[in-house]
């Protein structure tokens, strides 16, 4: 009995026993669905096996939208259980488990999959080319990350989630103070899910600087592109730093080192400096993406060229440089002496400047433009204030002798929500509905999407604008409840108002996929938006091949000097196109890092030997396969540029 | 817009009336070291408005003048590629604002960091503040007392308090006294604090430590020099001494009222400095005992040094 026991939650409620009894349901509802419609073949043909940057992108979404709706969950039972004094809907054990997945979820599972999905959509597509450096590499870091995220969402319903907050700080998340198995699913399913990162990171490197078509110099590069490449070099520095601590960790919990213990020559603040020297790039890692997709879009909806396109670029590298020489900001107050303090204070107010310049730069891109109030534009019209006010309270925090007075309180959580919701969040809405109609060929309806926007917009400020007072008011964060006498009852309850205005905001986002999927018209054409970059000169939906011909080009609005100057694209004759063929090993190996991360949670040891060889013969078969790729057939691609109205020949 | 307005104001209306009725604790002050980063936060404060006004302004204006429907539908938008001019102000503005912040930050940080202005010349009272999950311990080595959960501050006297942890991370912190500051098992942080103001203030661990941490929250009560001294001599004559058992139990997770010994823990478990401290890797060979017999040396020592 023993041996099951340590599956158990340590601290059941009503309300877990309910979310397994959901999830059963909707698993068996999932696969007699797939069973009934007799669609597994198609599935796994094209989609579980795929090696198409286009499907792989649109699954990395579709797993980004689903792991918003978990950590929205989350953030909505929090906010429910402090909108009044004294609550009991959560009890601490559970409030704590709660913030603690909701932090996870929504960086690494949601905010790192929606950026990585829309870059694999869209970097192809705006460089002109036919899939990424590395397609099934790709699949194989998709899967990778859905065996993550998979690992660390069964942990509320197997053993227990981890309880030791998202910064997982030692010596809290060690076996003395965390005694569930929670926090080994947190280093196991960030591990996992890591190794994915990393790979894409690499790979998105080698398509950006390899693969580019013709003409297209590093300074034609579609913003969007440029933030991409930083990015990725960003991750291919921080991550490993992530890697690493999270192997010590487990080393900690696991097989009793003392790396991060206060005890033996172990050093807790080592653990918040490898965390943080991961964590502040990655924050820069969600930002950068968003700061190029709001240049598309706002250039798109201007009707102009981005303003100061080489100063956005070098300040994109100088945030990417300072971005690596912040941490410390993160924990001002564990008494570092008043020199290092002010150094890092420096650094930090010094990343104002390059963002300084990219908000004025977008600004000035609307200027003598002709503005289109389109969805995703206004979404990215509500960015530029709202990222300001998170913005300039990021100052505000790295003043290091205020920030002891900010540190831990809800004055924090205020600022980070402040810049991740309206830099990444809206960003990510912005630009898949910007691109919607790319991956799906037809139109969100800007209606319903309009609605959506003024949900999530007010909703945001009536959660989050509340929590710079409470904070300044001495309330710290993460805690379960508080007292009537603190007087931040009414502030609270406003909080999760706003909160419920949000939720209802994503609501109607789904709604609109819903509907717009049954009423929208199909006949949009290539280029719906009147759009400037090269993604748009290719089919929408987008055809498998992308571009019947590699298109040449002269600047980094291709599309639009195509329009505009009578520029021709794609001069050369259809050939047949080289393509990558599809592969099931991606998800099964994936699928065996599931085992070993799980097996090696709960000490399975069996488990970990089997699923670790099986991963090594994987990678062994892998080295011997011989997999030439496949050819698509000049008559092939005739026939699928006819059903297109054959706009490229 | 106009819509838009009426929801600011609506905003602005709740905020103050929320807000109205009692001063934010952080920038209600009673002590020099508070005092001083409310004013940082004053200064940043204003600075920053000053830029998220000149941002809104741009937006609503380019959204006002450059409206597609405000245009004619020939209207063709130019292609502007950029200015050094107008790069140079989005640079330099922004520069000479985080060079001046930058310049509060360093003064207020070494402010901060160091005895309060006019305390200088003062002994300083020490205070070792310890955590357990999920209370706080105070230990007066001079007075040789210990309270559990809550502080009594002589006024206008320069205060050190000792910090560290007996497990989790913890944070100290006054929000009307100071800035806070991390307690930790391995090493001990200082915390410089003058109260100014005799009363009572709120003071709790900030940083999240497991299940109890709503909970682990002490009251601090600021009195002036002779009301200290006389309570002081109180809890020597009536206090129960603390003992390595009774102090064992004490730091068993779980919560605990307010409690008064004499005597310290300290002679007993010493606070994790000089030799003590957990990165001080000289000898393998240390024993508990050993740790015991130099800590009781140091504390000692510690009252030695502090003796008027």
């Amino acid at each position: 009995m023993e041996f099951f026991e340590r599956f158990a939650i340590p601290h059941p409620s009503p309300m877990i026993y309910a979310s397994m009894v959901a999830i059963g349901l909707v698993t068996i509802a999932i696969i007699v669905g797939i069973s009934y419609f007799k669609k597994w073949g198609y599935l796994w043909n094209e989609w579980l096996t795929t090696t198409d940057h286009k499907r792989i992108g649109i699954m990395y979404i579709i797993s980004a939208l689903l792991m918003l709706f978990r950590g929205g969950a989350d953030a909505v039972m929090m906010r429910l259980q402090t909108a009044v004094p004294e609550n009991t809907f959560l009890d601490a054990q559970h409030y704590n488990e709660v913030f603690t997945t909701h932090g996870v979820v929504m960086i690494f599972f949601m905010a790192m999959a929606f950026i990585i999905g829309l870059m694999n959509y869209i970097i192809p597509l705006q460089i002109g080319a036919r899939d990424v450096a590395f397609p099934r590499l790709n699949a194989l870091s998709f899967w990778l990350y859905f065996a993550g995220a998979m690992l660390f969402n069964i942990s509320f319903v197997i053993g227990g989630s981890p309880d030791a907050g998202w910064t997982n700080y030692y010596p809290l998340a060690s076996t003395d103070f965390s005694t569930s198995v929670g926090v080994n699913y947190y280093n196991w399913a960030l591990q996992i899910s890591g190794i994915g990162t990393l790979m894409s990171g690499i790979n998105f490197i080698t398509t950006i600087i390899k693969m580019r078509a013709p003409g297209m110099t590093l300074m034609k590069m579609p913003m969007f592109v440029w933030s991409a490449l930083i990015t990725n070099i960003i991750i291919v520095f921080a991550f490993p730093v992530l890697t690493i601590a999270l192997l010590m960790g487990t080393f900690d919990r696991q097989f009793g080192t003392f790396f991060f213990a206060s005890e033996n020559g172990g050093m807790d603040m080592m653990w918040a400096n490898l965390f943080w020297i991961w964590g502040h790039p990655e924050v820069y890692i969600l930002i950068l993406p968003a700061f190029g997709i709001y240049s598309q879009i706002i250039a798109t909806f201007s009707e102009r060229n981005l303003y100061g396109y080489t100063s956005m670029v070098v300040s994109m590298v100088a945030i990417s440089l300072l971005s690596f020489l912040v941490w410390v900001h993160h924990f001002f107050t564990m008494g570092h002496d008043a020199m290092t303090n002010s150094i890092f204070s420096i650094t930090t107010m010094a990343i104002a400047v390059p963002t300084g310049i990219k908000i004025f730069n977008w600004l000035l891109t609307m200027w003598k433009g002709k503005i289109r109030f389109t969805t995703p534009m206004l979404y990215s019209i509500a960015f530029i204030p709202l990222f300001t006010i998170g913005g300039v309270t990021g100052v505000m925090l790295a003043i290091a002798s205020a920030d002891y007075q900010y540190h831990n309180t809800m004055f924090l959580v205020a600022h980070f929500h402040n810049v991740i919701i309206p830099g990444v969040v809206f960003a990510m809405i912005a630009g898949l509905i910007y691109w919607w109609p790319k991956m799906f060929g037809f139109m969100l309806n800007e209606k319903i999407g309009k609605w959506a926007f003024w949900f999530i917009v007010v909703g945001f400020c009536f959660s989050f604008f509340p929590m710079y007072i409470t904070g300044l008011d001495g309330q710290a964060r993460r805690m379960y409840t508080y007292s009537e006498a603190t007087g931040f009852g009414p502030l609270s309850m406003l909080s999760f108002f706003g909160a419920s205005l949000l939720a209802a905001g994503f609501a109607i986002i789904v709604y609109n996929i819903y509907y717009s999927f049954r009423n929208a018209p199909r006949n949009i054409g290539d280029d719906p938006w009147n759009a400037r970059s090269l993604e748009w000169a290719t089919h929408n939906p987008v055809p498998e091949y992308n571009f019947a011909v590699t298109p040449e080009v002269v600047s980094s609005e291709a599309l639009w000097d195509a329009k505009k100057r009578g520029h021709n694209l794609f001069k050369d004759k259809i050939e047949k196109i080289h393509m990558p063929n599809n592969t099931g090993w991606p998800i099964i190996m994936a699928g065996l890092f599931f085992v070993f991360g799980f097996s090696f949670v709960f000490f399975i040891w069996a488990g970990v030997i089997l699923s670790g060889l099986a991963i090594l013969g994987c990678m062994a078969y892998r080295s011997f396969e011989k997999d030439d790729g496949r050819y698509i057939s000049v008559e092939e691609i005739k026939e699928t540029e006819d059903k297109f109205g054959g706009a490229n020949e | 817009m106009k819509r838009k307005w009426t929801l600011l104001a609506f905003i602005f209306t709740i905020v103050t009336v929320l807000t109205g009725c009692e001063p934010l604790l952080v920038l209600d002050p009673k002590g020099p070291q508070a005092a001083t980063t409310a004013n940082v936060i004053w200064i940043s404060i204003i600075t920053m408005a000053v830029i998220v006004i000149v941002v809104i302004v741009m937006l609503t204006n380019m959204l006002l003048k450059y409206r597609a429907s405000k245009q004619p539908d020939d209207y063709e938008p130019p292609h502007i590629k950029g200015n050094p001019i107008v790069e140079g102000i989005i640079v330099g503005v922004p520069i000479l604002i985080v060079a001046f912040l930058s310049v509060v930050s360093v003064i207020s940080t070494y402010q901060v960091e160091a005895t309060p202005e006019g305390y200088e010349d003062q002994e300083p009272l020490v205070i070792y503040a310890s955590s357990s999950n999920w209370k706080w311990h105070f230990s007066y080595p001079e007075q040789d007392i210990e309270t559990v959960n809550y502080l009594f501050l002589p006024t206008n006297q320069a205060i050190e308090f000792r910090l560290y942890s007996h497990g989790t991370i913890s944070s100290f912190w006054i929000p009307q006294l100071a800035g806070q500051k991390y307690a930790m098992a391995d090493m001990v942080n200082t915390l410089h604090v003058v109260a100014d103001v005799p009363g009572e203030y709120i003071g709790r661990n900030a940083n999240f430590n497991g299940e109890g941490f709503a909970e682990n929250k002490f009251n601090v009560t600021a009195m002036p020099q002779e009301e200290f001294d006389q309570w002081v001599d109180d809890i020597q004559a009536t206090a129960e001494p603390i003992t390595e058992e009774i102090f064992d139990e004490l730091i068993e997770p779980g919560h605990l009222g307010q409690m008064t010994f004499t005597g310290t823990h300290l002679d007993f478990a010493p606070a994790p400095e000089g030799e003590n401290g957990g990165h001080n890797h000289g000898s393998p060979a240390d024993s508990d005992e050993d740790n015991s017999e130099q800590e009781q040396e140091t504390g000692y020592n510690e009252s030695d040094h502090h003796n008027h």
